[in-house]
């Protein structure tokens, strides 16, 4: 199984992910490497089987709705690329 | 004695006696550290000041009667642990100048003892690797053997703890990167059971499998560290409301009692000789000790672990990491006007080889056509390998096998091949898929490099693993050899 180079371009714009020419080429050999070892997956029979999500016993955890102290704006702006006043500054999202 | 070679319970009892200082030992373990760094090198941030103010902080608890034993004692914390102040970079360009807010909890935790906070180990970039060549900086190396990788990828964590730069150190481990370094590197390293130590404040790799355990010098130490970081946590949802023992009271000679399995899917194809010689000698130790030894035990879904883990968790890690928007914080191409090329630009430059591979894997299994054939297949193959362990652990204490397939191999070695890579972490990923304990102590050497052997619980019975262990340690000499570094 070899993956197209469209495949990999597709599965890069959905993981945002830039890519250069020879990245491209490396990726598309190496998953389809990766994947074509892993198709042994495929021979396990698990008709009936249940998926496997997490491993402990617990479900839908919730807190208390209860009002609380957070982190004070001026460490949560801290470490932003930029910033503008009290606001993280991002590029146009309408272009 | 040579003071950075103390372990916790000898450094505890000569603080306790005022015999030692913690300042004293800060600055041992600090000279140590310039000493083996050059060498080695296991930290990506070195944090002498804080570490002396703790340490006088911590003499001062002393000198009042405080004595928690991880009081006043060096530690080295993997940098996927934020640290309020202190950079946390996950060994990424991403987060190379990240100084997180608050702390983990587990930081909290060690503060709250009184701990001296020595610095930040190397590791593959966010925990994605068997060997440190992942790490965005530098490369650590094993001290036993300088042209070696010391595992991965809690590589730094377990170098500084052999090399004698800490007392200890905390780590994580999602496939075994707590366990494989140990291994390599001749120490103790432990992956408790998941949702045994909170998750919150660790930077997140692959949510159903990380967990934060101890790197230590022995047995007893690891119990010590253990007590303290592991418990009930709310920010974490997936920790486990249960009750902890106090994990130092396990810790006897005796195994009359105790049966132990083999499973044979552990020791084929790509095994060393010289880790099969090894591993077979340790497991007729136990036999000595008074353990029952059942060596024709079978997993068959073992072989299908790889590959299930190499689909779950970067499938996992996809979706963390889809976070790194270079908006909030991290690194941020700035250098157009298209908020999609800042997007795309800031992932491509931001994230290393191994990252980006295992993102676009993840993102594959899950994206739309091939999700049932990979990720929910993989899922249900998890279930299989959870109830083969499950039903072993019916008949059987512990399971025994050994951490890794091979001793370190060369730097470079693997680097170009990530099947070979991942192959490093056989024996231990199972492990994780189902969320099980478990412990790599040294079990030998093969032509002057380090064996692993690991010993396998059931859920939440860490108890059994660590007497296990201990019995072994005690009977035997492979942990007090110290590297010539």
């Amino acid at each position: 199984m070899k993956l197209s180079r469209e495949e990999v371009l597709h599965i890069a714009l959905l993981a945002r992910l830039g890519l250069t020419e020879t990245e491209l080429d490396r990726l598309r050999e190496q998953l389809s490497n990766i994947l074509e070892n892993f198709e042994a997956l495929q021979q396990v029979d698990t008709t009936d089987v249940p998926p496997t999500a997490q491993s402990i016993p617990l479900q839908n955890v919730t807190k208390d709705d209860e009002v609380a102290a957070s982190l004070p704006q001026s460490q949560i702006l801290a470490n932003a690329p930029r910033r503008d006043g009290e606001f993280f500054r991002v590029k146009a999202v309408l272009e | 004695m040579i003071t950075h070679q103390l372990t916790i319970h000898e450094a505890h009892r000569l603080l306790k006696a005022r015999q030692l200082s913690s300042v004293e030992l800060t600055k041992a373990c600090l000279e140590r550290i310039r000493q083996a760094e050059p060498e080695v090198h296991a930290l990506v941030v070195i944090t002498n000041e804080l570490a002396l103010r703790q340490a006088q902080k911590a003499d001062e608890l002393i000198a009042g009667g405080d004595t928690h034993p991880l009081t006043g004692i060096p530690v080295i914390i993997k940098d996927n642990m934020c640290t309020k102040g202190i950079r946390t970079t996950c060994s990424s360009r991403m987060l190379e100048n990240f100084v997180p807010p608050y702390d983990a909890t587990v930081v909290e935790k060690l503060n709250g003892c009184g701990a001296v906070i020595m610095g930040k180990a190397n590791m593959d970039e966010f925990a994605m690797g068997s060997s440190t060549e992942h790490s965005a900086f530098f490369t650590t190396h094993n001290p036993w053997d300088l042209s070696r990788v010391p595992g991965g990828s809690s590589g730094g964590s377990a170098v500084a703890v052999a090399a004698g730069e800490t007392i200890y150190a905390l780590g994580s481990d999602t496939g075994g990167s707590i366990r494989q370094p140990a291994g390599f590197c001749s120490v103790t390293g432990l992956k408790p059971t998941y949702g045994r130590v909170s998750r919150y404040g660790l930077v997140a790799f692959a949510s159903s499998l990380d967990q934060i355990g101890p790197l230590t010098k022995d047995v007893a130490d690891c119990a010590i560290v253990l007590n303290a970081i592991a418990g009930y946590d709310g920010r974490d949802s997936t920790s486990v409301p249960e009750q902890t023992p106090d994990y130092t009271q396990c810790l006897t000679t005796d195994l009359k009692r105790l049966s132990v399995g083999v499973p044979k899917e552990y020791f084929v194809e790509g095994m060393q000789a010289e880790v099969e010689t090894a591993l077979r000698a340790a497991i007729n130790k136990l036999e000595e000790l008074g353990a029952r030894v059942e060596w024709e035990v079978s997993l068959p879904h073992t072989p299908y672990a790889l590959a299930a883990y190499y689909i779950i968790a970067p499938s996992e890690a996809s979706a963390n990491l889809a976070r790194y928007d270079g908006v909030k914080y991290g690194f941020s191409y700035t250098d157009t006007d298209s908020m999609w090329e800042a997007l795309e630009k800031t992932r491509q430059y931001g994230f290393g080889d191994e990252v980006k591979r295992r993102i676009m894997l993840g993102t594959y299994a899950l994206s739309a056509g091939y999700y049932d054939a990979w990720y929910l297949k993989a899922q249900k193959v998890r279930t299989l390998i959870r109830r083969e362990f499950d039903q072993a652990f019916e008949k059987f204490d512990a399971l025994i096998t050994p951490t890794s397939p091979t001793v370190p191999f060369k730097i470079g070695e693997k680097i170009d091949d990530p099947l070979q890579m991942y192959l490093s972490d056989v024996c231990t990923l199972p492990i994780n898929i189902a969320g099980l304990p478990a412990i790599s102590i040294p079990a030998g050497f093969g032509d002057g490099l380090p064996i692993g052997m690991q010993i396998i619980g059931k859920p939440f019975s860490e108890e059994t693993i660590l007497k296990i262990a201990y019995a072994y340690e005690q009977a035997t000499e492979w942990h007090k050899r110290k590297p010539n570094v």
